[in-house]
């Protein structure tokens, strides 16, 4: 059982914007995972679909084998939700506002009040607990947000983008919080534009883009094929029998065409003498850049 | 597994009512304070002053004869306000959106909402007739039609708020209904006089206005003076509610002004 499953999910929203174009994503019991993309990808509106917060237009969505059509109320049981935006009435206390959730929850008020208090204190909160909630500093009311999400004991929470705005250090302690209740087994969804945020927390990662899941997988080989690149080498001469180039990803496209992958790391030059002590002659070459090279350079230099 | 769902819906149920009542009390200078005002200078005007020279109506004297339309005219005002404005507000704070992630059904955050009104028409119903007893004199013939009608409006216009505030998109149009529905027809529904003293022709179409039932059965169960039946009362207000209630759960389930 995963999760969630989601399938062929598509969302048009009534002033015509396609905001997803029928995407696939899976998310195991017990993973931490990315939804990484730029400014507009989707997002939000999957994460608003998954917790019926928007309406979808095609495809299936389930959490932990509830289909959100037919069994809603169980589905959303399972799942916390730390929203984008800020979605508290300001003029509560954060005590309250943690309760009253558990309350909507179906958590009886005395357990919910417990529940309250252990989780506010978790997130460093305690001493804010019967301030007014307005008067939360920007990370404090990010936190607050989790510990609502928190209340009813979600097996999948989802934080949209729980960092942003949010200053190094309270994002590392928020980063530690979020892995240590990773290990406790709760399965952990979340979105953000910065790579090292996915690289740093989450084992998988699906990147989106334009509405479309691009590419989904373990972080660290999709991080390892983004650190490549790949060369196309017009050759002089046709090419009768490829020559061994150790440490080469190397595909032969036709007669005089090469395409190597070199990751960061290695040597360009060593390509060239070892193809040149089997007298291969390159005549020039390319870089060659996919749309997921293009899409991850924005994401790394942070433009969203 | 029923059993427990149903549990858990009733103590989602209870915390909707317990944050309606607390932001009832808590903000008492905008809910409670105003209609204690208003009505005490409308017992001062209309039934003192004003009141003094009209003389007996319906066989009691003015003051006595307006003391309950002006108890209905608070609790229909004060049950719309109080839902239009508590769910409006958590739909423009995006609070809404706390119960709308939670599986407690949405017949439940319509009955919480519900409550939340009823309970501050109520608390408003008991502060203007203690202001009333200051005075005049109020008997209570019928005491059983006297707090179902009072709760059954109540209902009525909390769910009539909450429609309203599942359509409204900003401020203004919280506003728009009391102001040009909500209060000529409460004017209009015999709060100060008895539709005899119309025309037949106006009476005829004072008959239109629902809240004319309401006035007069809940002063019938004060004073015992009615200018319409009393069956006719409670039909017509169960039938309102019944219709609000559905019209109100459709719009939820459809996600009106909720979901895009
Ligand atoms: N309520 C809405 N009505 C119409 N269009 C919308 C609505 N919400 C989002 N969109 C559009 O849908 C697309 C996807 O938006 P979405 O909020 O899901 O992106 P996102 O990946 O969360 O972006 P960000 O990183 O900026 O939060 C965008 O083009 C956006 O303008
Ligand atoms: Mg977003």
């Amino acid at each position: 059982m995963q999760a969630l499953s989601i399938h062929g999910l598509t969302k048009t929203y009534g002033n015509g914007v396609v905001a997803l174009k029928g995407i696939d994503f899976e998310v195991g019991k017990g993973e931490f995972t990315a939804l990484l993309g730029p400014n507009g990808a989707g997002k939000t509106t999957t994460i608003g679909i998954i917790t019926s917060l928007v309406n979808k237009t095609a495809g299936t969505v389930k959490v932990f084998d509830y289909d959100i059509d037919t069994h809603m109320d169980l589905a959303k049981s399972c799942i916390g939700l730390v929203p984008q935006e800020i979605n508290f009435n300001q003029f509560e206390k954060p005590f309250d506002i943690v309760v009253n959730q558990a309350g909507f929850y179906g958590i009886p008020r005395k357990l919910g009040k417990q529940r309250a208090e252990k989780y506010l204190k978790q997130l460093s909160l305690w001493d804010k607990h019967d301030d007014i909630s307005r008067n939360l500093s920007g990370g404090m009311k990010r936190r607050l947000m989790i510990a609502r999400a928190l209340v009813h004991e979600p097996k999948l929470l989802i934080l949209d983008e729980p960092t942003a705005g949010v200053d190094i250090e309270i994002r590392r302690s928020m980063w530690d919080f979020l892995k240590k209740i990773n290990k406790e087994g709760i399965t952990i969804i979340l979105t953000t534009h910065y790579l090292e945020e996915a690289e740093n927390l989450c084992r998988r990662v699906a990147i989106i883009d334009h509405g479309e899941i691009i590419v989904q997988g373990r972080t660290r080989e999709l991080l390892e094929k983004l650190r490549t690149e790949t060369f196309v080498l017009n050759l002089r001469k046709p090419l009768a029998q490829l020559p061994p180039l150790d440490g080469y990803a190397v595909t032969q496209v036709d007669d005089t065409t090469l395409e190597v992958e070199v990751s960061k790391s290695q040597n360009i030059n060593t390509l060239f003498e070892l193809l040149s002590k089997d007298d291969v002659q390159v005549l020039s070459m390319r870089n060659k850049v996919n749309r997921l090279e293009e899409l991850f350079v924005r994401l790394v230099e942070g433009k969203g | 597994m029923h059993v427990s769902r149903l549990r858990a819906n009733y103590i989602g149920f209870q915390t909707i009512v317990i944050k309606e009542v607390v932001r009832v009390l808590r903000i008492w200078i905008q809910t409670l304070v105003p209609p204690a005002i208003s009505m005490t200078l409308y017992f001062i005007i209309f039934g003192g002053l004003i009141g003094s020279r009209v003389g007996q109506m319906g066989g009691y004297s003015y003051m006595a004869y307006i003391a309950p339309g002006l108890i209905m005219m608070s609790v229909i005002n004060n049950s719309y306000v109080n839902v239009v404005s508590s769910f409006f507000g958590s739909k423009f704070g995006h609070y809404i959106e706390e119960l709308q992630v939670s599986p407690l059904p949405n017949y439940m955050i319509i009955l919480g909402y519900m409550m939340g009104g009823v309970v501050r028409g109520i608390l408003v119903a008991i502060l203007i007739t203690i202001i009333a007893l200051f005075f005049t004199r109020l008997h209570l013939v019928h005491p059983l039609i006297t707090v179902s009608v009072v709760i059954l409006t109540a209902v009525l216009f909390s769910l009539g708020g909450l429609i309203n505030a599942i359509y409204a998109k900003k401020f203004d149009d919280v506003t728009i209904i009391p102001t040009f529905i909500l209060t000529p027809l409460t004017y209009l529904g015999g709060v100060f006089y008895s539709i005899h003293l119309l025309p037949v022709f106006w009476q005829n179409v004072s008959r239109l206005d629902p809240i004319l039932y309401m006035v007069n059965a809940f002063r019938y169960g004060i004073l015992g003076v009615s200018d319409i039946g009393i069956g006719t009362a409670y039909a017509i207000i169960l039938l309102f509610i019944l219709g609000l209630f559905c019209f109100s759960l459709w719009l939820l389930n459809k996600g009106v002004g909720l979901r895009s």
